[in-house]
């Protein structure tokens, strides 16, 4: 019970930091809704010359690009997570003192990015998303039991996301320099996720195998559950197996990671 | 060993990879630490002291447990650091100068929060210990002011305080007054000293500003290349260092070099001269023998610079 109170003091430390930095927030919801709005219009002109495209009719289509401007930067899709400040730590070396204290690294991270993910949410991700569907005619399910559904679906979205993100900052300890690694990894969660387009629009072997991969749970399972088109039971447990297999791989890496500053040196 | 902090032998050897050619590398060995051995009581507040890359900082790290030693035997409150950091954490506490545990976006008080939950300490334990500290670090006014706000003085008082509040019994500085004005590092110092005394803190204080020594520690240790060189009073790092006190001599006129027994003439200047005798010796004889014998109207002595004492204990370790 102490430990819980402890990561979730971290978690709300982690939702008012970003809370801070008021001018930044007013920006990316900005950026977002000018964002959104390119997109509506691109999608609007590939759904009138292909209605239904990948199943859904062109009011999914309107929310499924406001859920993507809502989710960019709640699960860091793009980076602008915790895993920026994480790398910089272990490029300086700060990381040692993550690793004398009482509490677990990845649990620590973990918090503390759940925080900033629930604060981008409120914060950058619901505007938009008002915003989108005030102006444009957008697909909004009217029970509130798929909205409840949907919700649920997001937070294992946020644990997927953190799980791929913290991997990629644990590279750091063998990279020293990981600026290309993240940006490798960017732009593969961009397209993976179904940031780009849904990514039941892509056919054969490929829609299959972006859907099999852990990005598909970030933005693409949430969205399909709220559109109607997941089972919500399936989905959770298509998000958890990534959770479980992406947060366990994480700590084998961190193991062997604090292993090699604990006996190799910072 | 009844050492609160006892080091037997240990040894700290990295390898490092080294490119030697196009493709090829070579592992080499690096001994940060060599066969190190001390003890430090319950209680003590000990200077820690060496040039750059002496292995200070990865003893430090060793006695945290953030690194495991290569050999040797080493326990900090009877535990192994390295085997049981978390045990051993609730016990020490750190700050290091150049890094801070705070959090840097958020008011000081919500890193307490924070420390009050990650040591688990009993609340009216941690309202008692806030109101102590955040009274003499003189912390009261800020604690509402985000970190990144706070003066580098300012946050390292911030530091210290967040490091105590869990009542270590050890606490280890590296280098708590880098960077610091005058004001400022003698705030550091005297909140230590009080510390010290009042609470019975052992410290361990790493440090390059040498007044951080001569105003707090008792005792010294010098380390260079991973081996301790002295471990004393700070006193007896003059006699070990061969030091010498200056005797500055102000005569009616210009004359030539005085000539007095166990004191020799270094520097002639019209009519001021300067005499260099063995530091461990007492000034008196020589004055009154120059007052004697020589029309004297002014003179002062000057003690030996340490930093000058250390330097050239670096040196001789060099040639050797």
């Amino acid at each position: 019970m102490g430990a819980g109170r402890l990561y979730a003091t971290v978690a709300l430390g982690g939702f008012r930091r970003y809370a801070t930095y008021r001018a930044a927030t007013a920006a990316g919801v900005f950026t977002n809704t000018v964002f959104g709005l390119i997109l509506v219009y691109t999608y609007r002109a590939l759904w009138d010359l292909k209605p239904h495209l990948g199943g859904y009719d062109q009011a999914q289509a309107i929310t499924y690009v406001w859920l993507g401007q809502a989710f960019l930067s709640t699960l860091a899709i793009s980076g602008g997570g915790v895993e920026d400040e994480l790398m910089e730590r272990i490029r300086t070396g700060d990381v040692a003192i993550d690793l004398y204290r009482p509490a677990d690294l990845q649990l620590w991270w973990l918090a503390a990015d759940l925080g900033r993910a629930f604060f981008q949410l409120l914060g950058r991700g619901v505007v938009p998303f008002v915003f989108g569907a005030l102006v444009f005619p957008a697909y909004l399910p009217a029970d509130a039991g798929r909205w409840a559904a949907f919700l649920v679906a997001v937070v294992l979205a946020m644990l997927v996301g953190f799980g791929l993100r913290y991997l990629v900052a644990l590279s750091a300890f063998w990279l020293l320099d990981g600026t290309g690694m993240t940006q490798m990894t960017w732009l593969l969660g961009y397209f993976c996720s179904g940031m780009l387009l849904p990514l039941n629009v892509f056919p054969g072997a490929l829609g299959t195998v972006v859907r099999a991969l852990p990005w598909s749970s970030l933005l693409q399972a949430p969205a399909d559950i709220l559109l109607g088109h997941g089972d919500p039971l399936r989905t959770y447990l298509f998000q958890g197996a990534w959770a479980v297999v992406l947060l366990g791989a994480g700590r084998l890496l961190q193991s062997a990671a604090t292993r090699r500053v604990v006996v190799q040196g910072g | 060993m009844d050492g609160f902090i006892t080091l037997d032998e240990v040894e700290k050897v990295f390898s490092v990879r080294r490119k030697t050619g196009f493709l090829r590398r070579e592992r080499q060995e690096v001994r940060a630490v060599d066969s190190l051995s001390f003890t430090v009581a319950r209680g003590e507040m000990v200077g820690y002291i060496g040039p750059n890359g002496a292995g200070k900082s990865t003893t430090i790290k060793m006695l945290t447990g953030i690194l495991t030693p290569s050999g040797g035997r080493l326990r900090v409150a009877g535990i192994d650091p390295s085997r049981e950091r978390s045990r051993l954490a609730h016990r020490i506490g750190v700050v290091f100068g150049q890094r801070t545990t705070l959090w840097w976006d958020l008011p000081l008080i919500d890193s307490y929060r924070l420390t009050h939950r990650m040591y688990r300490i009993p609340n009216a334990r941690y309202r008692e210990n806030l109101d102590r500290l955040v009274e003499l670090l003189e912390l009261r006014t800020l604690l509402d002011t985000p970190v990144r706000q706070l003066s580098l003085g300012q946050r390292m008082r911030g530091d210290i305080a967040a490091a105590l509040l869990h009542d270590p019994e050890v606490l280890y500085l590296d280098e708590p007054t880098i960077g610091l004005d005058v004001v400022s590092k003698a705030k550091v110092r005297g909140f230590l000293r009080e510390l010290n005394a009042a609470q019975g803190t052992t410290v361990l204080l790493t440090t390059h500003d040498l007044q951080d020594i001569e105003q707090l520690c008792s005792r010294v240790m010098v380390i260079d290349h991973g081996r301790l060189m002295y471990d004393g009073p700070l006193t007896g790092l003059h006699e070990a260092g061969e030091s010498e006190r200056t005797l500055v001599v102000d005569l009616e006129r210009e004359l030539p070099p005085v000539e007095v027994p166990s004191a020799r003439v270094v520097r002639v200047e019209g009519p001021r001269q300067w005499l260099a005798f063995p530091a461990g010796q007492s000034a008196a004889p020589v004055v009154a023998r120059l007052a004697a014998e020589y029309p004297l109207v002014d003179l002062s002595v000057r003690e030996p610079d340490i930093e000058a004492v250390i330097a050239k204990m670096y040196a001789e370790r060099a040639v050797s």
